[in-house]
């Protein structure tokens, strides 16, 4: 029996993906039992596209977290958050080609030329795409110092994903303002000083502690 | 309760079809008449003649399952529960949940501005005076979605003619309730409330343009702008206002609750044309609720052959 449990990093590995792919389940779900309106390609479009989102801002929170907390087994949830990201985003953008357009080149081009959110959206995608590309330990290693340059484009996706969202509403951007807020806070607790200032709270009550 | 004044069966089903529909076409000619007339008394010399479009290709529908080029009617399970109506939230859900208890009886509609005869109708009082009709009409929202939906209304012209515009008159202007208590998104304060449209003089007196008291046959429900809204076919959705209290005649062209919004996005226009895109998305296309694949966006929403002639010589793209 002791061969069955698993150690415990897996197992948060195991919640991770299982968050991941539940929304994905419940928008299948809700095809199958036809809850999806009146317009069923726009839900699944936008449904997608949220999914993408959340999941961006779970992967961009991790990071800040552990420098708040010092919680250090969060840092392994960013990579398949992030990917998770990716697959949502992917399935927005397919819907987008395939649900939406019918994969109709000339209506795409048309609508394209005059949708400025859409090259938004898919700059945002390209930028997952790469980072999605050179997320194994491999690329990793190959890659060195680049790596980590490369990977912080993760903040321009999220402030075009946050353009690309307050372009597709109609007048009240409050939505999108609050999400780009959230981003942006998450990029500060990134700022080497404001890490620092963390982490020297992190030693001061360690010591007050013992 | 008391919506029950409004008459609920459609008049196709007490009616033998075909006297029915010549009855119709008998009606539709008076309300072209009474265009006509209600244009000579009051529309400003300056004011581009109207073509008043043939709206008899528009005509019987009744019993009908599809407009006049065909399409399918929308379902009604999708006309009732799939609705832009922001006064009662943003998600298209929305209305349908959250304007079941809205109180569209009593209600009554303030007629005045530069007019003769100013009046307040009960709906009813308009429902006697201007018996409804029924017009099968393609919507196009701004958003890029259409439907094929069957009202029941009466010509606004008609109303017009009733209060007699003063030929100072160049504009029409119309406003929803403003009732934050039953309206819960007018306490939503991104927007200037409450929603407020408005028309040429002209494209009201249009035969086309239409209030609506019905959809399908039955009295309108509260998501479909209930007891009283505009129809006006050849516009984005948005133009065609809901729950109206009020109706004046003015000489400024007033300013929508889009315009005071998004002053670059939206314009007073807002006539369907693929040619001119959103600033932020194009127009070229649509789906139809209930279609899977797209379809191009039709000039003026398909009524190019009525409408058109009341914008010759506008630059369309700089009056959108």
């Amino acid at each position: 029996m002791r061969r069955l449990s698993l150690p415990k990093f897996a197992r948060y590995q195991l919640l991770v993906h299982l968050a991941a792919l539940i929304p994905l389940a419940w928008l299948i779900f809700d095809a199958a039992r036809g809850n999806l309106g009146a317009n069923p390609i726009q839900a699944v479009e936008q449904r997608t596209g949220k999914y993408a989102l959340i999941l961006m801002a779970a992967s961009l929170a991790c990071t800040p977290l552990n420098t708040v907390t010092g919680w250090r087994s969060v840092l392994r949830w960013r990579r398949p958050l992030g990917l998770y990201a990716f697959v949502y985003a992917a399935l927005h953008f397919l819907t987008f080609l395939g649900l939406d357009y019918g994969f109709d080149v000339g209506l795409i081009w048309l609508d394209v030329a005059g949708k400025r959110f859409i090259l938004v959206g898919a700059a945002a995608l390209a930028i997952l795409v790469a980072l999605a590309f050179t997320s194994t330990g491999a690329a990793m290693k190959r890659m060195g110092r680049r790596w980590k340059q490369l990977h912080r484009w993760v903040y321009a996706a999220g402030g075009l994903v946050i353009i690309h969202y307050a372009w597709a509403v109609k007048a009240d951007i409050r939505g999108p303002l609050a999400w780009g807020a959230l981003i942006a806070a998450l990029l500060a607790l990134r700022l080497p000083p404001v890490r620092r200032w963390f982490a020297r709270q992190r030693v001061r009550r360690r010591l007050q502690g013992r | 309760m008391a919506k029950t004044d409004i008459p609920g069966i459609p008049s196709s089903e007490i009616t033998p079809e075909h006297v029915y529909i010549n009855r119709r076409q008998f009606m539709l000619g008076l309300g072209g008449l009474a265009a006509a007339a209600a244009l000579a008394a009051c529309a400003a010399p300056s004011s581009p003649a109207p073509a008043v479009g043939s709206v008899a290709t528009l005509a019987p529908t009744a019993g009908k399952s599809t407009d006049e080029l065909g399409d399918r009617l929308t379902t009604y399970e999708d006309v009732t529960t799939y609705n832009n109506y922001y006064e009662f939230g943003t998600d298209k859900s929305d209305p349908a949940r959250q304007a079941k208890n809205f109180r569209t009886a009593p209600w009554t509609v303030q007629v005045g501005g530069l007019v003769n005869k100013p009046a307040t109708f009960g709906v009813e009082d308009l429902i006697r005076l201007f018996p409804p009709e029924e017009r099968i009409y393609r919507l196009r929202c701004v958003e890029a979605w259409s439907m094929v939906i069957p009202w029941q209304g009466f010509q606004l012209n008609k109303l017009l003619a009733a209060v007699e515009p003063t030929g100072a008159a160049k504009y029409v202007r119309f406003e929803t309730l403003n009732d934050p208590e039953q309206m819960p998104g007018q306490r939503n304060d991104w927007y200037e409330w409450p929603y407020v449209e408005g028309l040429r003089l002209d494209e009201a007196l249009h035969d086309l343009t239409l209030l609506a008291t019905g959809v399908y046959g039955k009295p309108a429900l509260p998501q479909n702008g209930a007891p009283l809204r505009l129809v006006v076919p050849w516009k984005y959705g948005f133009k065609s206002i809901k729950s109206i209290v009020k109706i004046d005649l003015v000489a400024e062209q007033p300013s929508s609750l889009w315009m005071v919004a998004a002053p670059d996005e939206y314009g007073f226009y807002a006539n369907v044309n693929p040619d001119v895109n959103h600033p932020r998305w194009s127009q070229a296309s649509e789906r139809r609720i209930g279609e899977t694949a797209r379809r191009r966006t039709l000039p003026f929403n398909g009524y190019a052959e009525q409408v058109a002639g009341l914008y010759a010589g506008m630059d369309l793209a700089k009056f959108y």
